[in-house]
């Protein structure tokens, strides 16, 4: 491996321990709960996005369903905790483990579709699982549950006076799905995952196989995802199916992405960092919920910054080219 | 049917509920599905005219749709005009829209250098949810009806089955459009123009036709089309800013089924997803009457990736 891009990884590392460092003071200085909220959502969607970003940005199957697995882990943590007493830090892997084997089951005939028709089945399921919960008695279902809250407690994940908890916990799952995403884009697989992404038959020919990257990117992929779900289940105490399993998660999922830039490491939590809190904060400042505000500016970025910004705006941060690939008429005048 | 039905049941109109199934009843649920189907089919081919000609989905189709029905909604409330009669000014409308949001957006995000699908997707989701942000702002997010219009919860009987009659004359209005769409593209210099920029659109820029002109018309004649089905829609359908989402996916199963591009093969898909939906009604609660639509298109697509009638 060169020796630029093993640097290039080092420094990655580096700082992504001194921003989670930071990151981890904050709430020491802020300690109103509206903005604690809102900064463990931030770090939630961060997390979410880079697990969605494995599948859909490096391997470029782009996934509307993601709501799919996050409703599958909220729903077995608060299932297994309301029904059989399993704490939830054991319910948020077992929901993280079911999701990562059903998105391999799924992805077992729709890893054969392209473009639209992928896109479209991933929608497709997740309506169908959302529906069959509305349906599911035993589950709650359009009722959804509500998970019991009985003292502060880190055994039972439950904390009914401060936010600081979830905060930190968020902050390690933000961390955790950073630090695999990092691992991972080094790793045969995220090789394999680019190259599916850009050209599936060629990366056939040349031995890769495709539809062995694809399962392993929707598993890696799902079992994140679906422990945030865990964790969101926790933190608001009380979930139906189309509050954990509506498209808007899905959506929400993919946005950050797509604004920080879609495939790349940092893009991501750099969208999320800004999107989340913008639209929380228009949300309360302009509008009050359900004027549609949040969705004028999400609508309003999502439009502006894929056509402005294709490649997201984490490529504002790119390094300038190097000499050689200058112009040739600023070369020249150098 | 159990105690599943817990969502309001207002979508198609189609019969529901707790009745035994005999003769009857399927020859009833059928006929119903069809005259759905139809006009599913007339939401739908909009979609597929614009896929098939620049490969791009649209996936703010649904609410080309809520607008169109809003369209409606206001000609009615302050106009007193008739759904039927709005009909064509919405379609007008829509056909104007259809073209600024081709000139304003889509032309960019064809263009785009890195990630190109990812934008043509993004770009029509943004509008998608722009288009719900601002209905919601300006129209609230209250539900509203057409309360009186010269179809609205008329029935006909013909041979003892009853058809509601805005489905009816939807069913005939999508025949006339598919009819007329067949006509257009067959016989007139655009609809020429038309398929020769979806063979290959480098080749018609030679002899002298503007690409930038004939996408623009098509996106305009796209978006006429699904207007047309929204003021139909208008008849019998609440009016609200969400209500292009559920038939938005509708719609994409529906071209979906019939293969993208496939013009009649949106014809053939409707029909599918009509009949599709009347039967799921019969077997299963209501509020599970899309899980059919959707079992369908998956399985479809898992054993033909290309759809029905798709190419390639």
């Amino acid at each position: 491996m060169d020796q630029a891009f093993a640097q290039r990884r080092r420094r990655d590392l580096i700082v992504a321990a001194c921003l989670a460092g930071l990151a981890a003071l904050v709430p020491l200085f802020v300690k109103d709960v509206y903005y604690q909220n809102i900064m463990v959502l931030t770090l939630m969607y961060a997390a979410l996005s880079q697990s969605w970003n494995i599948l859909s940005g490096y391997c470029g199957q782009i996934s509307l369903g993601h709501a799919l697995y996050f409703g599958l882990g909220a729903y077995t943590t608060a299932l297994l905790y309301t029904k059989f007493g399993v704490l939830p830090w054991f319910g948020m892997v077992a929901g993280g483990l079911i999701s990562a084997l059903v998105a391999m089951v799924l992805g077992y005939p729709c890893f054969r579709l392209r473009g639209h028709y992928f896109v479209i089945a991933t929608i497709v399921i997740a309506e169908i699982t959302l529906l069959l919960f509305q349906n599911w008695d035993w589950a709650g279902a359009a009722l959804g549950i509500t998970i019991p809250m009985k003292r502060d407690s880190w055994l039972t994940f439950q904390f009914a006076r401060s936010k600081l908890p979830y905060f930190y916990f968020a902050l390690a799952l933000a961390c955790i799905a950073w630090f695999v995403t990092w691992w991972l884009e080094d790793s045969k697989w995220g090789y394999w995952w680019r190259a599916v992404k850009d050209n599936p038959d060629a990366a056939e020919s040349l031995g890769v196989v495709v539809f062995n990257s694809k399962m392993g990117a929707a598993a890696v992929s799902a079992f994140l995802v679906a422990v945030g779900g865990g964790f969101y289940a926790q933190f608001v105490s009380y979930i139906d199916p189309e509050s954990v399993m509506g498209f808007q998660f899905s959506l929400l999922m993919a946005l950050p992405a797509v604004l920080g830039g879609i495939g790349t490491l940092w893009g991501p939590a750099l969208g999320a960092v800004i999107l989340i809190p913008l639209t929380e904060l228009t949300r309360s400042y302009i509008g009050g919920s359900g004027r549609g505000v949040d969705l004028i500016v999400y609508g309003g970025l999502i439009i502006a910054i894929s056509l402005a910004r294709p490649q997201g705006l984490v490529s504002l941060f790119a390094r300038k080219p190097k000499a050689d690939a200058r112009p040739v008429r600023e070369a020249v005048a150098s | 049917m159990g105690p599943g039905v817990r969502q309001d049941d207002i979508e198609t109109g189609l019969e529901h509920g707790a009745k035994p199934v005999t003769a009857e009843t399927i020859i009833q649920s059928l006929a119903s599905g069809l005259l759905m189907g139809l006009l599913y089919g007339l939401i739908a081919v909009g979609l597929a005219l614009i896929f098939g000609l620049m490969d791009v989905v649209n996936f703010a189709h649904g609410e080309f749709l809520m607008i169109a029905m809003y369209v409606t909604f206001f000609l009615f409330a302050y106009f007193a005009l008739d759904p039927l009669l709005a009909a064509p000014l919405v379609a007008a409308a829509l056909f104007i829209f259809g073209a600024v949001v081709y000139l304003l957006i889509v032309r960019f995000a064809v263009r785009a250098k890195a990630n190109t699908g990812m934008v043509q997707i993004f770009s029509t989701f943004g509008l998608a949810v722009l288009m719900r942000g601002l209905a919601q702002y300006f129209f609230t997010p209250d539900y509203r009806s057409v309360t009186h219009s010269w179809l609205g919860g008329k029935t006909i009987s013909v041979g003892g089955i009853y058809l509601p009659e805005p489905q009816l004359v939807g069913a005939l209005i999508a025949i006339a459009a598919f009819a007329g769409l067949y006509f257009f593209i067959n016989r007139t210099d655009f609809g020429r123009a038309l398929e020769a920029t979806r063979e290959d659109a480098g080749a018609v820029a030679l002899v002298g036709i503007d690409k930038n002109k004939v996408f623009a018309l098509g996106w305009g004649l796209g978006a006429a089309l699904v207007g047309l089905a929204g003021a139909v829609m208008a008849i019998f359908f609440y009016v609200f800013p969400d209500v292009g989402a559920s038939f938005a996916t509708i719609a994409y199963v529906t071209v979906a089924l019939g293969g993208f591009g496939s013009v009649f093969g949106a014809f053939a898909g409707g029909i599918i997803v009509g009949l599709v939906e009347a039967v799921t009604t019969l077997i299963l609660p209501a509020s599970l009457k899309t899980v059919g639509i959707y079992a369908v298109y998956l399985l479809v697509v898992f054993i033909r990736p290309r759809g029905l009638f798709g190419s390639i």
